[in-house]
């Protein structure tokens, strides 16, 4: 299945672009979802643990499940005042 | 009419545009002129709050800044003048507010905010606004409003993208959101990574805009759902912030049970020695044969560029390692030390031995060389 990767802030930096189109095994979750994105950019890793997934507008857990089409925003937190 | 009613003040004709809207009104104007906020930093994000919060007639207004106004300040604080470089913001801020608006009072707070006055503090008003500009200073605020039972407006920016929510009690908080800090030195500050000057009055006059409604009590306010703002592109998104069960300051089994420090975790131990700034040039000094590869990007090097530099790019740095030696020794450096901790750390991954960090980037060697200089 296709899922489209929407990118902000740091996160958007790493990658390069603001939304990215991953191909995952049928029953992947949303932690499938980053770990395929920090396999290919290993810079991601120092911000695993502070970093939040949010499926179609929505924050989740790693562990819930993605389906064809979804939109998976990855949020990285920022201090910045 | 009483006298110390706004119509007793003879303060009507200034608020006539709010008395003409039906959710304000005289009613509204009132409540704004009883109301206390507290506005925590006054910088990037809490100067146009502060602008918009006094002309708007909140009663008093907290003023809550340690710092001094810096040049760099001023390409977004526009509450500072030329003039007020090396002044206290929180006098040149109530210098500003009072001229704006007489009738506003104002407590200038020189302080930061800490464990011990948080709670403190944030009793004494009404609504708290986040303008601060370092994770343990939204943690201790989020915990503070959540004892004091006071709903808080956070904002938060960087480079071209901005945040804004409301945590209150009841509903998700910043905990729910973010639940731990980043670990030290993995997110950049404005200060490191740069912000778009525009950006905080966006997100600033978003703050405000929310503080407001909380006060008069109208409208939906942004309790629940994190906007998320894209300056570069045109963009604004949000997001459904549940409250999470699990959240250890309101979930089902609280472990924190008053304020207290929230320190970001140091990062894991690098494997690879590290230099200082004050002794970098004297570590090049006894090795001749090493070279610095500066890791960061184009653009940067208007910072000017270390001695005996190579430069490859952190962002292609993967691609072209196979042009760098793996015997051959590298002081890895970037401007103030996050990615090229990443650079080095993969270096030494794909095999290379002879590598060196420099800790705190070329910016803090720059501060103690004068060479080029600090932005
Ligand atoms: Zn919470």
């Amino acid at each position: 299945m296709r899922v489209r990767v929407l990118t902000f802030a740091g996160i958007r930096e790493i990658v390069g672009e603001p939304s990215r189109t991953l191909a995952l095994p049928e029953g992947a979750t949303a932690a499938d979802a980053w770990n395929a994105l920090a396999g290919e950019f290993p810079a991601l890793a120092a911000i695993a643990g502070s970093t939040r997934l949010a499926r179609n507008g929505a924050f989740i857990d790693g562990s819930a499940a993605l389906r064809e089409g979804d939109e998976l925003a990855v949020l990285p937190p920022f201090g910045g005042g | 009419m009483s006298a110390d009613s706004l119509a007793g003040r003879r303060e009507l004709r200034r608020y006539s545009r709010h008395l003409l809207i039906p959710e304000v009104g005289l009613a509204g104007q009132e409540k704004l002129s009883r109301a206390r906020v507290l506005v925590v930093g006054a910088g990037g994000l809490g100067t146009p709050v502060l602008q918009y919060l006094a002309a708007a007639g909140v009663g008093r207004i907290g003023i809550m800044d340690d710092d001094v106004v810096d040049e760099t300040n001023l390409q977004r604080q526009v509450i500072y003048a030329t003039s007020d470089i090396g002044r206290p913001k929180v006098v040149a801020a109530t210098e500003r507010v009072a001229a704006l608006n007489p009738h506003v009072g104002v407590d200038p707070i020189p302080r930061r905010l800490d464990v011990s006055n948080a709670r403190a503090l944030v009793r004494l008003y009404d609504v708290v606004v986040d303008a601060t500009d370092s994770f343990g200073a939204r943690y201790l605020i989020n915990d503070a409003c959540y004892f004091e039972s006071r709903p808080h407006v956070y904002g938060s920016i960087f480079r071209f993208d901005g945040q804004v929510s409301v945590f209150q009690r009841g509903g998700p908080c910043y905990r729910c959101l973010f639940p731990e800090p980043p670990p030290e030195g993995t997110v950049p500050t404005c200060a490191e990574g740069g912000v778009l000057g525009v950006l905080a009055g966006i997100v600033g006059t978003w703050q405000a805009n929310e503080a407001l409604k909380l006060i008069l009590g109208i409208g939906a306010s942004l309790a629940g759902r994190l906007l998320v703002i894209d300056a570069l592109d045109a963009r604004s998104r949000e997001f459904v912030v549940a409250s999470d069960p699990d959240c250890p300051l309101h979930g089902t089994h609280p472990t924190i049970l008053d304020v207290s420090d929230v320190v970001p975790r140091p990062q894991a131990p690098l494997g690879v020695p590290e230099l200082e700034a004050a002794n970098f040039e004297a570590f090049l000094e006894e090795h001749p044969e090493a070279i610095v590869l500066d890791v960061r990007e184009p653009h940067e090097a208007v910072l000017g560029a270390p001695p005996h530099a190579r430069a490859i790019p952190a962002s292609i740095l993967e691609s072209h390692m196979h042009e760098l030696d793996s015997a051959q020794t590298y002081v890895v450096a970037c401007r103030v030390g996050a990615r090229s901790r990443w650079a080095v750390q993969r270096l030494h991954d794909a095999g290379f031995r002879r590598l060196y960090h420099l800790r705190g980037g070329l910016l803090e060697y720059a501060a103690l060389q004068e060479r080029f200089e600090a932005f």
